[in-house]
């Protein structure tokens, strides 16, 4: 054959080729995101959904993502686990989502982590806390844009252990599903290795959802321990912190409630002073670092003449979240001329680095997050006709994260109490 | 189990039992005159409470006296009882007298799935939280632990004037021994001349006013949201299976037994809370299947 | 042979749907394994006696499957559907030694009881059952060969599908023979079973089994093919739906079970899409309208429609 001839055979077939490889450019790109929409869950999932809203509206205000706009469809996790699993996939298998975030619930997390591996879509685990799927497998299509139970609850027992480094005994309250019992056990035991001496006095599990507290708060005030620990969220938190505060439980220990921050403004001046509240990561509508920058005042503003609420965590995880899947699609619309699909974004994701509204997080190579996270103390203030936090630490995420391939159980039984010496950002209300 | 511990469990049983009875008392009432296990018993009690809290929600907006949240209770309670009530008795139920039992158990069922999403559809699905009745009567200690006056005094009060009324109603007046004698013996009753179907809407009326009563009543101590009614319908089946269908008495000590069992599993084994109710329910009527205060019926050749 | 052709052509319809629209192969999957566990509330019902807790063996073999395979990390379907079966077969004869003594609101309630014993069980012993969260059923081989999602969902629903008919055919057969006419006379009459020199007693208890077997294929067929079991599977509404479906369907009849579950599982899933804070109203409603206008159901309503026709063309 001449060599025109075959110059030309190559072209064309370069051509084909190239032309089999790029993904057809969608009209849309469509995502599915699953997040508590009904029952007492719902206090944290609605707010989740109005951030995604926002954020998907700027987006496509901006023209969407390298012009093609974007449109979530939404799944509610409060119609219980099967109905999550099924309409997973079927949006996957006839919506045509590109990307799933699910899920709030660790529960759901956990069951969905397999089967979204097995259909072979990029899922990101936008808001749940268990720690175990990438410790108990290795996952291609799915990642993690926040952090999950073992910085969360070392942090905690970190601040705990600074602020009250002297007290003996300490009882549990959680929900009782993944979350609940994982992140206790993270805890307890991540407690008993910086200080062996403390006692657990009781160890009470209500049901996901129950509306009644009264029987264990009258356990609790009969036990009087020093801590009460509770990482419960959404409406269990609020009704457990408000049968508690009337009948007087919250005078009486110190309690410590990771997750509170999401319920900070719900309970009002019903969240009495000194009482220990996380983020689950660093967030906080007047973080210390933030909250003077107009971008992070901005999107408040925005999202509080949405809602009329300000901005709590599950709002900054899907802001993080969505960060995420944009720096993807960007990286991989630089590597190559073709509209990426799930295989390119899926390498995109890999070791990214994203920033949602606070301080920047970054993927390991096991697709876990790291994120920093802040802990503070309520104080009542005139400002806010809320709790606000005082005495703010945030703890940097590597020392306090389970390493690459090792299980957090394990690992949070080694650690020194020389950790408590660990130099942390401190931050005082009105600073 | 230290003697205070003791007294606390017994107390907090006792506040849980008031609750369960208000809405169990209400069931055996319905199936002793009309045969029908109502299935959607478990909404009036939700309803009954959503309407507490919209009417104490809309006392404090609008500026009115804490006190009036009280009667807010009641009104709620016969509204809901009186209203829903007398519709679902006269515009369903009447339909079906004449059909097969599991027919009749199915129509309350669809009743009990409509007002599922009603509830959705009229309070939406967040948390409803109004405590005013609450708060207004302070805490007392008890056994060097704070309990509320409301947990401690009102709910056990209202129950137990209900137990005692519904027993002087259904033994010394006219109406009540008339609704008596249609439990005892429907077609005697009508071959004396008893209304049977007027009967029948005064009971189901009273029976859902009761149960709205108990919502009314725990609205206060709790955060409300969807399927709260399921949660309560079965826990009210395991009290009155276990008492006896048609046993007013015997659904009261029936809720004391529930509820004393599941507060002293929360203090010794918190593990079995939910399971302690069935299991009572397993073994009572495993021993003996009508109740322990029921009839048993002689079968028909 | 004219009565038989209405079941075949819908056998055949089911079986080339998947073919046609893949999504379509878990919906039906779920539908006929739910219309196992009611055909298993028809046998009961032809002896007049309504079950309010069969969710129970429905849930119990599920959790069975899923246990044996996380314990196998996979296993094989055949192997995993005879431990579902046996664990049925067990409980069913543990429960239904007592239970079939009783009648009517007894009977229900005591079934109801343990339902709700099994379902306290799976919900709080976090863990050995995963408690509310439940517990992944890992994917296990079918005759042998390690599938991929897509054909393993094909194959299974195949094999659904050939259960259902079998099951079918079965139960047809059963409820013209002797034990099952046997079984229909404890609603007609069962004292004068009983002066025949029957026992009421152990045709019931056959009966019961047999609903018992059904309830639990059901449930194994759902573990498997959904991957994922929860308590709720054994909740007293879930026993609800299945007497509801029942009903819908055409308490009378064995192909009823299978329209029922059909119908609700499409609208169920499709309502719960698109209309998720009135689905459970429709369904509802739908209820009050077949059993106050059309209380035979779905059959019934279709041998109306028959016979409609065949007077029409009868007349001159």
């Amino acid at each position: 054959m001449s060599i025109l001839a075959r110059a030309l055979a190559a072209c064309l077939l370069g051509g084909l080729l190239g032309v089999a490889q790029a993904a057809e450019r969608p009209e849309e790109i469509v995502i599915g995101i699953t997040a508590f929409l009904s029952g007492p869950a719902s206090v944290f999932g609605e707010p989740g959904q109005a951030a995604a809203e926002m954020i998907i509206d700027n987006i496509n205000a901006q023209g969407g993502i390298d012009g093609v706009p974007v449109r979530a469809i939404y799944v509610d996790e409060g119609a219980g686990g099967e109905h999550v699993v099924s309409e997973y996939r079927r949006l996957v298998q006839q919506e045509g989502v590109s990307a799933m975030l699910a899920s709030i619930s660790s529960g759901n997390c956990n069951q969905i982590a397999p089967v979204a591996e097995d259909l072979k879509m990029l899922n990101i685990m936008w808001d749940c806390g268990t720690q175990r799927i990438f410790e108990e497998g290795d996952y291609r299509y799915v990642f993690r844009t926040q952090a999950n139970a073992t910085p969360e609850m070392v942090a905690t027992v970190l601040y705990l252990l600074k602020t009250k480094p002297d007290f003996q005994t300490i009882a549990v309250v959680n929900q009782d599903y993944a979350w609940g019992r994982e992140s206790w056990k993270i805890f307890s035991t991540a407690l008993k290795a910086l200080k062996p001496d403390v006692q657990v006095v009781a160890e009470l599990f209500p049901k996901f959802g129950a509306p009644d507290y009264s029987t264990e708060i009258s356990r609790l005030s009969a036990l009087r321990p020093d801590v009460v620990l509770s990482t419960s969220w959404g409406g269990d938190l609020d009704t457990f912190v408000r049968q508690s505060a009337q009948r007087g439980l919250t005078g009486m220990s110190t309690f410590v409630l990771p997750l509170a921050e999401s319920s900070l403004q719900r309970l009002g001046k019903d969240l009495p002073e000194g009482v220990i509240v996380g983020g689950r990561g660093d967030h906080y509508f007047l973080h210390p670092e933030f909250r003077d920058d107009p971008a992070f005042q901005a999107f408040s503003a925005e999202f509080r003449e949405k809602t009329g609420a300000y901005p709590i965590y599950p709002v900054f995880h899907m802001a993080q979240a969505l960060a995420a899947l944009q720096k993807a699609y960007e990286i991989a619309l630089e590597n190559s001329e073709a509209w990426p699909d799930t295989e390119a974004l899926v390498d995109a994701m890999e070791g990214i680095e994203f920033r949602g509204l606070t301080r920047p997080v970054r993927l390991r190579e096991d697709h876990q997050g790291l994120e920093d996270q802040l802990l503070g103390t309520t104080v009542h203030s005139d400002t806010h006709d809320f709790a606000v936090l005082d005495n703010i630490m945030i703890f940097p995420a590597d020392p306090i994260t389970t390493p690459v391939g090792q299980i957090s159980e394990e690992w949070v039984e080694t650690l020194d109490p020389a950790m408590l010496e660990m130099e942390v950002d401190t931050y005082q209300h009105g600073q | 189990m230290t003697p205070q511990l003791l007294w606390l469990a017994t107390l907090d049983g006792v506040a849980y039992a008031a609750l369960v009875f208000l809405v169990a008392v209400g069931l055996t009432l319905i199936f002793g005159v009309l045969r029908v296990l109502n299935v959607a018993h478990g909404s009036f009690y939700a309803i009954g409470a959503y309407t507490a809290a919209s009417l104490g929600i809309a006392i404090s907006s609008g500026g009115l006296p804490g006190w009036l949240s009280y009667p807010a209770l009641i009104l709620a309670a016969v509204l809901i009882g009186t209203l829903l009530g007398s519709l679902i008795e006269r515009q369903l139920l009447a339909r079906i007298y004449g059909k097969e039992e599991v027919l009749q158990l199915l129509v309350t069922f669809a009743v009990f799935m409509i007002l599922e999403d009603v509830q959705r559809l009229v309070w939406g699905v967040q948390p409803y939280f109004q405590d005013t009745p609450l708060r207004l009567l302070g805490t007392m200690e008890v056994a060097g632990v704070f309990y509320t006056r409301y947990q401690l005094l009102v709910l056990p009060a209202t129950a137990l004037v209900v137990l005692v009324g519904l027993r002087l109603f259904l033994r010394h007046t006219l109406q009540g021994r008339v609704i008596l004698a249609v439990t005892q013996d429907r077609e005697a009753a009508m071959a004396m001349g008893i209304d049977a179907h007027r009967v029948y809407l005064t009971t189901f009326v009273l029976g859902a006013s009761f149960a709205a009563l108990g919502g009314a009543l725990a609205s206060p101590t709790t955060a409300l949201v969807p399927g709260i009614g399921s949660d309560m319908i079965v826990l009210s089946f395991a009290v009155v299976a276990t008492a006896g269908l048609g046993q007013v008495e015997g659904a009261a000590l029936a809720a004391l037994l529930m509820g004393l069992g599941r507060s002293f599993a929360v203090y010794m084994y918190p593990e079995f809370e939910v399971l302690m109710p069935y299991l009572i329910m397993v073994v009572v009527l495993l021993i003996r299947p009508q109740g322990l205060f029921g009839v048993a019926e002689t079968r028909r050749i | 042979m004219l009565r038989a052709l209405p079941p075949v052509i819908l056998a055949l319809l089911l079986a080339v749907l998947p073919l046609l629209a893949t999504w379509t192969t878990v919906v039906l999957t779920l539908a006929l394994a739910k219309g196992l566990a009611v055909l298993g509330i028809v046998v009961l019902l032809r002896a007049g006696q309504v079950s309010f807790g069969h969710a129970l063996y429905f849930a119990a073999s599920g959790y069975a499957a899923a246990f044996l395979a996380g314990s196998l990390g996979g296993g094989e379907v055949l192997v995993l559907l005879l431990a579902g079966l046996a664990t049925s077969l067990l409980l069913g004869l543990a429960i239904g030694w007592f239970v079939v003594g009783y009648r009517y609101i007894f009977f229900a309630m005591l079934n109801l009881a343990f339902s709700m014993v099994l379902y306290s069980l799976l919900e709080k012993f976090f863990h050995i059952t995963g408690g509310s969260d439940g517990l992944r059923v890992p994917r296990p081989t079918l005759l042998g060969m390690t599938l991929e999602r897509a054909e393993f969902e094909l194959g299974l629903f195949y094999l659904t599908l050939g259960l259902a008919v079998l099951a079918a055919f079965l139960v047809h057969r059963y409820l013209a023979s002797p034990p099952g006419q046997a079984l229909a006379a404890l609603k007609t009459n069962e004292t004068r079973l009983e002066y025949l020199g029957v026992s009421a007693r152990a045709v019931f208890l056959g009966g019961y089994l047999i609903s018992a077997l059904l309830a639990g294929l059901g449930g194994t067929l759902q573990a498997l093919v959904q991957g994922l079991v929860t308590p709720e599977m054994g909740y007293w509404v879930a026993s609800g739906e299945l007497v509801f479906i029942a009903i819908l369907g055409g308490a009378g009849h064995v192909i009823g079970a299978f329209a029922g579950a059909l119908v609700y599982e499409f609208v169920q899933i499709y309502a719960a899409a698109f209309a998720a804070d009135v689905w459970q109203l429709i369904l509802g409603t739908v209820l009050l309208l077949i059993i106050l206008f059309a209380s035979r159901g779905l059959v019934g309503m279709y041998q109306d429609l028959w016979r409609r026709g065949e007077g029409k063309e009868a007349a001159p």
